[in-house]
């Protein structure tokens, strides 16, 4: 393989792997931004995987998958509005408390549905626009730009981008985030605009588990594998911003990539899988205080005035 | 607004706040846990139906499996030693305003070197190589717990995300030494540790529990949550721990150093959660083995959220989610055992929303009887 060619087959595999990272990183933004810590991300991940496979193999078409992935994934998340935004319960316990249930209900549901406890059947995943092929262009990268999915994340980064910080009811969300109290005087309602970025971050993030089941073909126990935990942490590094998160999303996607293309090589595997951990760790370290966090994030919003 | 800046994740009462207000106070608190577990059983219910299980059946299975057997008790104690000591892990760091979602990975690293220093110093005499196999499961914990709480005093790295990472890190390096080194070939298991590091197994005793893993790993944990409820709440230290947790600024007035205790209850944590190690090493299997702990430090959040991060109602919480983890077993042939997982949930969902109204109720019934007493006074 030549030098261009591998660079190439490199750029690719980053870009398919960073695709989860960046819609799962997006949605904790909408979320984060508007007031709520989302740890449930994790959770949303996984059941859009799994809704993605469900609905591709009864319908044979991975376009239902897709709608079946995000609405779960926006039925997961208003779980987490319902008890977070409406409830004013605590964000980090409701999140853990999806991620159980998101793991306890995709394995049921394989036992249920599929009749094992670790993988689903095969499913078609997306056929990629043209082909996938653009002329000279190396298929690897062509099949990953073609890819509808793709080009659905990359839309609606830009709608993000557009929404947040072009529109008033984005400039809206945000300030429920940073100061609700200053939302709620300028007549919108915090409860509202919270239930929307939650909302959206599943449908984000939902969208981003139905990427990992088509890349597999399947679904398989626990696939999310901390995915939606290192995309809060991506999300915090690229400082609560939709381009921020992307960008570190991709450097993400690059220490997967080198991991995979790493193993065989001599270090040991187990070694390799700790990486992303490892750097996660490493990059909040070096980040932590260069990266402030929307101002009321985390705190619960009474417009009586208690908290 | 102001009263809503409290520390990340503050959404529980720390410091105080039990006993006072008088019985209806009391008795509201006691309302979310009850909702909680009713929701629990109701949707427990509407699954097995869903399923088409019939309700009696899985009743059948509970009552045999758990409920008339001493067998099934003893696994639902069993399970109740994990469910204190990750519990307490979890808690004891909360007291300090602290979120230790890394119990998991403090297990792994606590079971770990208790197996090694088992196996190592398996010659020496039973009363020195028990002490120094427990000592080694809370060190091998505390050391997993004090890197998130030193990377949080000294960079403010949030713990949240490091002890998540750090679950990943301690699974994929245990599983790393095992495979690489330790395991017997055709295993993940190390070879036994030294027979006189093995706990007391109360089927000893009680031969009804026979065949069941209770041992006295139990009591070793009913004693640590006794400490820790001595520690938190009756030694000055404890009180500066708790003070951090209520606020680490106000705290820096008093002249308390908040870093330092923050290094200090992550280590404390960790340690905790390492000595859920001995129940499986020392008490039950005699080794480790790779990823045995399937999801006990995660369970241990529950299990303090449901105690109020309260060491001593720590027990009943972890007895609770102990008995859930068993039924789960009993019920497997006939439902998919993770509906104790989404039961879990919904019991957790439930409870935190009701908590959170229940406390804005309790202080308003506390506020007119104060403004009461004050009437009173005046006239």
């Amino acid at each position: 393989m030549s030098a261009a060619a591998l660079l190439l087959s490199l750029v690719a595999q980053t870009l398919r792997i960073s695709v989860p990272y960046g819609l799962a990183a997006l949605g904790g933004v909408f979320s984060e931004r508007s007031g709520i810590v989302n740890i449930a991300l994790e959770g949303i991940l996984l059941c859009g995987a799994f809704c993605a496979v469900v609905g591709t193999h009864y319908t044979g078409s991975p376009y239902v998958g897709m709608l079946c992935a995000a609405g779960g994934g926006m039925l997961v998340a208003a779980l987490h509005a319902l008890i977070t935004v409406t409830a004013r319960g605590d964000h980090i316990v409701s999140g853990l408390a999806i991620n159980i249930m998101a793991f306890g209900l995709t394995r049921g549901g394989l036992r249920v549905l599929f009749q094992s406890a670790s993988n689903s059947p095969r499913i078609a995943a997306p056929e990629g626009f043209l082909g996938g092929r653009l002329p000279g262009i190396a298929a690897p990268l062509g099949a990953v730009l073609f890819d509808p999915l793709f080009l659905g994340a990359l839309g609606l980064l830009l709608l993000s981008l557009l929404f947040l910080y072009r529109t008033g009811l984005g400039l809206a969300l945000r300030t429920a985030g940073e100061l609700p109290a200053a939302a709620h005087a300028a007549g919108f309602s915090v409860t509202c605009l919270r239930w929307l970025g939650v909302v959206a971050s599943g449908l984000l993030a939902g969208l981003g588990g139905a990427w990992l089941a088509f890349e597999q073909h399947s679904f398989s126990d626990a696939m999310s594998g901390g995915r939606g935990y290192i995309a809060l942490a991506a999300m915090i590094v690229g400082k609560w911003h939709p381009l921020g998160a992307g960008a570190a999303c991709l450097l993400f996607g690059a220490a997967e990539t080198a991991q995979i293309r790493l193993q065989g090589s001599g270090v040991p595997t187990q070694l390799m899988q700790m990486l992303p951990f490892a750097l996660t760790i490493l990059v909040l370290v070096l980040w932590v205080g260069r990266s402030p966090a929307p101002a009321a994030v985390g705190q619960s919003y009474d417009p009586e005035g208690g908290s | 607004m102001k009263a809503a800046q409290r520390p990340a994740g503050s959404g529980m009462p720390t410091v105080g706040g039990a006993g006072r207000g008088g019985l209806a106070v009391t008795a509201l608190r006691a309302v979310p846990i009850a909702l909680a577990i009713l929701t629990g059983l109701g949707l427990g219910l509407v699954i097995v139906l869903l399923m088409g299980v019939s309700p009696g059946e899985v009743g059948d299975r509970l009552a045999r499996g758990i409920l008339l057997s001493p067998y099934g008790w003893g696994q639902v104690l069993y399970k109740t030693t994990f469910l204190i000591f990750t519990g307490l892990a979890v808690a004891l760091a909360f007291a300090a305003g602290l979120f230790n979602i890394g119990a998991e990975g403090q297990v792994v690293i606590g079971s770990l070197c208790c197996a090694l220093v088992g196996i190592a110093c398996a010659p020496l005499p039973g009363p020195l190589l028990l002490p120094l196999a427990i000592l080694a499961a809370f060190a091998g914990g505390a050391l997993w717990g004090l890197l998130p709480g030193w990377l949080r005093a000294r960079f403010g790295t949030h713990e949240v995300i490091t002890t998540i990472m750090l679950n990943f890190i301690a699974m994929a390096a245990a599983n790393f030494l095992i495979t690489r080194a330790l395991a017997l070939p055709e295993t993940v298991r190390t070879t036994e540790v030294g027979a006189g590091a093995w706990l007391f197994r109360f089927e000893a005793l009680l031969p009804g529990m026979h065949g069941s893993a209770a041992n006295a790993s139990l009591l070793l944990a009913v004693g640590a949550a006794l400490l820790a409820h001595f520690f938190l709440y009756h030694t000055p230290l404890g009180l500066t721990l708790r003070a951090v947790g209520q606020g680490p600024r106000q705290s820096w007035i008093l002249g308390i150093r908040p870093g330092r205790r923050i290094v200090l209850a992550f280590l404390l944590a960790g340690g905790l959660a390492g000595l859920a190690g001995t129940n499986f090493v020392l008490g039950y299997k005699h080794y480790y083995e790779d990823g045995y702990t399937g999801g006990i430090g995660f369970l241990g959040i529950a299990v303090a959220l449901i105690a109020r991060n309260r060491p001593l109602a720590v027990l009943p919480a972890a007895l609770l989610f102990g008995f859930l983890s068993q039924a789960g077993f009993v019920v497997n042939s006939l439902l998919p055992r993770e509906v104790i997982d989404v039961l879990t949930g919904a019991i957790l969902l439930v409870f935190v929303a009701a908590d959170r109204l229940q406390r804005g109720w309790s202080l308003r019934l506390r506020m007119r009887r104060l403004a009461a007493a004050a009437g009173e006074e005046g006239a």
